[in-house]
């Protein structure tokens, strides 16, 4: 991966900043052109990783087709944040229909500039986790099977944020919410539920799909505009904290997308029609405590009454991860480096 | 030119003579026909660039239509009954995003019980979405509202429905007057979009608004089915003058002049509501009838002015709001507010029946000789016994069981047998 190219890496922060590399090796944010797609002004919640998530793909999508993107946008916490009429903060054509529709709206776009023949000018659907896995996810489907050429970006919180932080397909187990609270018997969220869309988007074999967390910046740049070098369906899977919904400090947010990484929880990963190209290794192995505890939705796991039981159960789900894909790196993957 | 022709075929070469950029479309009868054979023009090359989406749903159709429309694209898209249901969310939103999407709706039946005959139900279900909803009375003018309709839709910027009836019309073949291309393209402009998503001028569509301009925009929407009320009958006078032939339109008067009595209907049944005031017109019964070819807007003001002349209104729709009465019966009732008239709710052709002519007549001589009571809701040929049998039945025992196979067993069509 591009990233990896360069061979900083600060043990302590684990990043490399701008200032220690070339002009041509910065990211896009740090460069004089980037176009500030989802511009300053908006409401969104302080350390939302949403919000960061979104600045960051769409500012490398337009870099890299030149300003050329329509953004069609799912109902969520992204739509609303951004856009209380009169205001918005996009400085792109951005269009915004329903909670469940953003991937056959974003098709439609795509097909619209395909008749138009428009075909310089892409398009990025995006939604939040339950527009995308869950509402949303009969037109994402469809659209991957007809291999739309829309990249559909899923900014995943992990709940329904926007609602009031309910339970969705991809809440992970033990997670309390709004409807999933450790009352009674019932430790959070159930085990054995939720869906992982990535792979589900790979057994469609559209052309690429990709997984990233807000904590590395530079490999989800990487990964959009590596995205927009194929025409076709694109999935791309990013993970966003949500210090509100999740019960973490706000400064905590970009700390909890590189630790979810790091236990193994979640799998930054390519695959290109449906095979795994790349996966991001694992440098510096953490128990999933360390995740955990941060977070007010697993206090029920640590506070008086521990269950050390689904602690465990959670970090078999993250081991499971590892050997599923590879995620431990070995030597000359990084493993030999300072802080692995 | 004449050809005799399915009506799915003509209304699919009409639709194609409009030169859409963008059909996304999903099979449901009895609208397949159409975007079949739109799908064929496609694949042929015939309408050059054109994209045909088989998107996995009709909420697909009608959200890849409002991308589509908002890309700048002339979007099309077909389909009936449940499949209306199923874009209801999609439909509101692209008639409040001000989208000028054409939509053919083959009218059927709603389930429960499912059904896939013709009846109102599903676009009068549909009827506050936003959209304009204009009835197509036969395959000729059905291909003649799709034409008109898209130049409807992009003048004022909204949505339109054009309803014909399900098997009746879409699966009937009749001789039907296809415009040439020309002929179309001198009626109809090409699309001009008033908002765009145009990287070079980037715009927010369907930013949320709150109540402090809600009511405006939402007002605005009336404002523009209050204009449609004037440019119809325009656009139908302009079409007239292009094409040499009346179609469209907000109403439909046949010999209404000195009519006491007049039906209202609409979809069609009018050419068998016509014959039945032929009938009495011989006998020198005053009977006359209004076509409804606009039901949204509602021409409440030019319904008003129709009727004003009548005694008796009789409304035989095909649809019902269940609990309340008939849909067209309430806005007609509305329109007439305040005038010394009786308005008759008929329902009738409720999931294909047919509605015959001798039926209309033994309805009209019941009303004429003072034997329906106007303050109820009445059902033409409905059968009062098997509904009382079947009511008998469901008062016995903790579980009755499902009404439909029950009435289908006692009327003997189901295999499990009839009752005793």
């Amino acid at each position: 991966m591009a990233y990896q190219e360069i061979k900083l890496y600060q043990a302590g922060t684990f990043v490399a900043g701008n200032r220690l590399l070339d002009q041509e090796q910065r990211s896009v944010q740090a460069r004089m052109g980037r176009s500030n797609t989802l511009t300053s002004g908006h409401r969104a919640c302080q350390g939302c990783g949403e919000a960061l998530g979104a600045r960051y793909v769409l500012d490398a999508a337009m870099r890299a087709t030149d300003g050329k993107v329509v953004a069609a946008n799912s109902t969520g916490c992204l739509e609303v944040f951004s856009t209380p009429y009169p205001e918005s903060s996009w400085q792109l054509p951005w269009l915004h229909s329903l909670f469940g529709n953003g991937p056959a709206v974003a098709a439609g776009v795509a097909a619209a500039l395909r008749a138009k023949g428009h075909e310089d000018i892409r398009v990025v659907g995006q939604a939040g986790d339950g527009g995308t896995v869950d509402i949303g996810f009969g037109c994402l489907s469809g659209m991957f099977e007809r291999n739309d050429d829309v990249l559909f970006v899923c900014y995943d919180n992990e709940g329904y944020m926007n609602t009031g932080v309910q339970r969705s397909g991809a809440t992970p187990p033990a997670a309390r919410t709004a409807n999933t609270k450790p009352i009674g018997a019932a430790s959070g969220n159930v085990f054995g539920q939720g869906k992982n869309v990535p792979l589900i988007a790979m057994a469609h074999e559209i052309p690429y799909v990709a997984t990233a967390t807000v904590a590395e910046l530079r490999d989800l740049e990487y990964k959009v505009e590596k995205a927009m070098t194929f025409r076709g369906a694109r999935y791309l899977h990013v993970f966003v904290p949500c210090p509100l919904g999740w019960g973490a400090a706000s400064k905590d947010t970009i700390r909890l997308a590189r630790l979810v990484k790091e236990t193994g929880l979640f799998p930054v990963f390519e695959a290109e029609h449906g095979q795994v190209t790349e996966v991001s290794k694992i440098r510096h192995q953490v128990p999933v405590e360390e995740y955990l505890k941060p977070q007010k939705r697993f206090a029920h796991l640590f506070g008086e009454n521990p269950r050390p039981d689904i602690v465990e159960r959670i970090q078999a789900g993250a081991d499971h991860n590892i050997e599923r894909f590879g995620l431990l790196a070995g030597e000359g993957e990084g493993a030999e480096l300072p802080g692995a | 030119m004449l050809s005799q022709i399915e009506g799915s075929q003509a209304v699919a070469k009409a639709v194609g003579l409009c030169r859409p950029e963008v059909i996304a479309a999903y099979p449901i009868s009895p609208q397949t026909h159409i975007v079949e054979g739109l799908s064929d023009m496609v694949r042929a090359g015939e309408l050059g660039r054109c994209e045909y989406m088989m998107v996995e749903s009709e909420f697909g159709a009608m959200s890849a239509c409002i991308g589509a429309s908002a890309a700048g694209a002339r979007t099309y898209t077909a389909t009936s009954s449940q499949g209306l249901l199923f874009m209801a969310e999609a439909l509101f939103n692209a008639s409040g995003l001000g989208l000028p999407i054409v939509m053919t709706v083959a009218n059927r039946a709603i389930g429960s019980p499912i059904n896939i005959w013709n009846d109102h139900s599903d676009a009068m279900s549909m009827r506050d979405s936003g959209w304009i909803q204009l009835y197509a009375e036969s395959n000729q003018e059905a291909v003649d509202l799709h034409i008109q309709a898209y130049r409807l839709a992009e003048s004022l910027s909204v949505p339109v429905m054009v309803c014909m009836d399900g098997f009746v019309l879409t699966h009937a073949f009749e001789q039907v007057d296809l415009p040439t291309q020309a002929q179309v393209d001198a009626f109809l402009p090409s699309f001009e979009p008033r908002q765009l998503l145009d990287p070079e001028d980037p715009v927010t569509i369907g930013a949320m608004v709150g109540p402090e301009a809600f009511a405006e925009v939402k007002y605005l929407m009336h404002a523009k089915q209050m204009e449609a009320l004037d440019e119809i009958p325009v656009i139908a006078d302009d079409f007239r003058q292009a094409f040499c032939r009346s179609s469209g339109g907000l109403l439909q008067p046949y010999r209404l002049e000195d009519a006491e009595t007049v039906v209202v209907a609409l979809g069609s049944v009018l050419g068998t509501v016509d014959e039945v005031v032929d009938g009495f017109r011989d006998e020198g019964v005053p009977v006359g009838a209004l076509g409804i070819k606009c039901f949204r807007p509602w021409p409440i003001a030019e319904v008003r002015e129709a009727l004003s002349r009548a005694q008796r209104v009789v409304v035989v729709e095909k649809a019902f709001a269940v609990g309340a009465g008939g849909i067209v019966g309430q806005n007609t009732r509305d329109a007439l507010r305040g005038q010394p008239v009786e308005v008759f709710d008929v329902v009738a052709g409720l999931g294909g029946r047919p509605i015959t002519r001798a039926s209309l007549r033994g309805l009209l001589d019941d009303i004429l000789a003072d034997r329906v009571d106007p303050k109820r809701l009445h059902f033409l040929d409905l059968d009062f016994a098997l509904v009382q049998r079947e009511l008998e039945r469901s008062r016995h025992g903790k579980r009755p069981g499902p009404h439909a196979e029950h009435m289908l067993r006692d009327v003997g069509t189901v295999a499990s047998g009839a009752y005793e």
